[in-house]
């Protein structure tokens, strides 16, 4: 039986017809073409496929799209306003935080809600915050760099 | 498959009673949705337990807590007092995988997932936790330390569900403990898992000991020869060798790629001590 949910994707209503087993991921990408969010292991392993629910930073892999009913979504599509980047992501380009860009998205979102919660956070916290979001371009040193940098930025603005 | 998502507890063991297929209760879902990808199991019907109320809160019951058992471990972490009466419980949990898995993860799927290496396991036996489980039969107490037979073997039937976990309440000087050994910082299976809860009397003697080990044998372990041997004592040095030997003879492990048989018992030795110490100092600075 197909199950029909309807739930907020950054701040717009949206609906769709999903079957039992299918995921959140799989909507997003599937039913919404919300593609930016990425499929990488789909056993929660990988942090590409990050996302928060009602501000809750989760793997949207490991969640059945009937639960994600009446909730809240976050993506990487809300993070900039049209065309000006989040400082996070303009902090990602400036220190080239990134290679072949599939494990972007979610470092992105993971790292967004790591600032909400703690906007000045050690390297240490950094690190074990973006411990589940696997790069292997091998690029976490500059990551951590543009998260630290993007928060100094935000706490001064 | 089908996927319902039950207000109350009598709607969920009425759904879970009525379905002759394979069943399973759907928590924070971390490990559920992993075996349902990998093809270890194809349930027939889902009983997503999350809208239930008293199953997501924590309140304060005969001066303990009665957590429900589909709470995360994020939401363990930022109770305001949870952490300072129960720290070992909540680093125990808190242990499973990553910030992404802390925000769906509970400590109910942990236990009944049926892992001898679960990483809140420990922590709740230690801590003398009991669980309230639902079913047919209406609800009824056991030990955490009585839940798990083997691995993914459980004393909980398919149509039943564990409801929430109760600690007790806390005497004046007293803490527990969880340390886990792991090949790397973040994010892997325990090669040993201990749990430590002391309770101390004013002059800094152990007056009541658990201490219980996981990933050392087919289900988390209540050793209760571990806790004989620092009781009475200081946690002096006689009394950390005693433990250790005492820990390394309850271990029944296996070989496998994170450790042999004789390394996770010397392992199972020292963390003990460790954690035990770890309890020992948080007990007393109370």
């Amino acid at each position: 039986m197909k199950h029909h949910i309807a739930f907020n994707v950054n701040g717009d209503p949206v609906e769709a017809l999903c079957e039992p087993d299918q995921t959140l991921l799989d909507v997003l990408r599937d039913e919404l073409e919300l593609i930016g969010t990425k499929e990488g292991c789909s056993t929660g392993d990988c942090g590409a496929c990050s996302v928060t629910v009602d501000g809750r930073l989760v793997c949207s892999c490991l969640m059945l799209a009937p639960e994600v009913n009446g909730k809240e979504v976050g993506t990487i599509e809300g993070m900039a306003q049209g065309e000006k980047l989040h400082p996070l992501q303009r902090k990602f380009l400036e220190h080239a935080a990134l290679q072949c860009g599939i494990c972007t998205p979610g470092v992105l979102v993971a790292a967004k809600s790591l600032l909400e919660r703690n906007p000045d956070p050690t390297e240490t916290e950094v690190r074990y915050w973006l411990a589940g979001n696997l790069c292997r371009c091998t690029g976490y040193d500059k990551i951590v760099r543009a998260v630290m940098d993007a928060a100094a930025e935000m706490r001064g603005a | 498959m089908r996927y319902e998502a039950p207000e109350t507890l009598d709607a969920a063991v009425e759904l879970l009673s009525s379905e002759s297929g394979v069943k399973k209760v759907l928590a924070g879902g971390t490990d559920l949705l992993v075996q349902m990808k990998t093809d270890l199991i194809h349930p027939d019907l889902v009983v997503d337990i999350k809208g239930i109320g008293e199953m997501r809160q924590i309140t304060q019951e005969n001066g303990g807590y009665r957590i429900g058992a589909a709470v995360t471990g994020a939401e363990l972490e930022e109770h305001p007092t949870l952490s300072k009466d129960w720290p070992g419980v909540v680093e125990g949990a808190n242990l499973i995988g990553s910030t992404q898995i802390q925000g769906r993860a509970t400590m109910g799927g942990n236990l009944c997932n049926g892992s001898p290496a679960a990483d809140s396991v420990p922590g709740l036996i230690a801590a003398g936790a009991t669980v309230t489980v639902a079913g047919p039969k209406g609800k009824r107490e056991m030990p955490v330390e009585d839940v798990m037979v083997g691995p993914r073997k459980l004393a909980i039937g398919a149509d039943e569900f564990v409801v929430s976990f109760f600690l007790p309440a806390r005497a004046a000087h007293a803490a527990d403990a969880y340390e886990r050994f792991i090949p790397r910082t973040e994010m892997d299976i325990a090669v040993v898992g201990a749990g430590v809860n002391l309770t101390l009397d004013d002059s800094g003697k152990i007056t009541d000991a658990r201490v219980a080990l996981g990933a050392v044998a087919p289900r988390p372990l209540l050793v209760k020869d571990a806790a004989a041997a620092i009781i009475g004592t200081t946690l002096d040095d006689e009394a950390l060798k005693k433990l250790d030997a005492a820990a390394q003879a309850a271990c029944q492990p296996i070989n496998d790629k994170r450790g042999t048989v004789e390394y996770r018992t010397k392992v199972a030795g020292v963390l003990a001590r460790r954690t035990a110490q770890t309890a020992y100092d948080r007990a007393r600075n109370k």
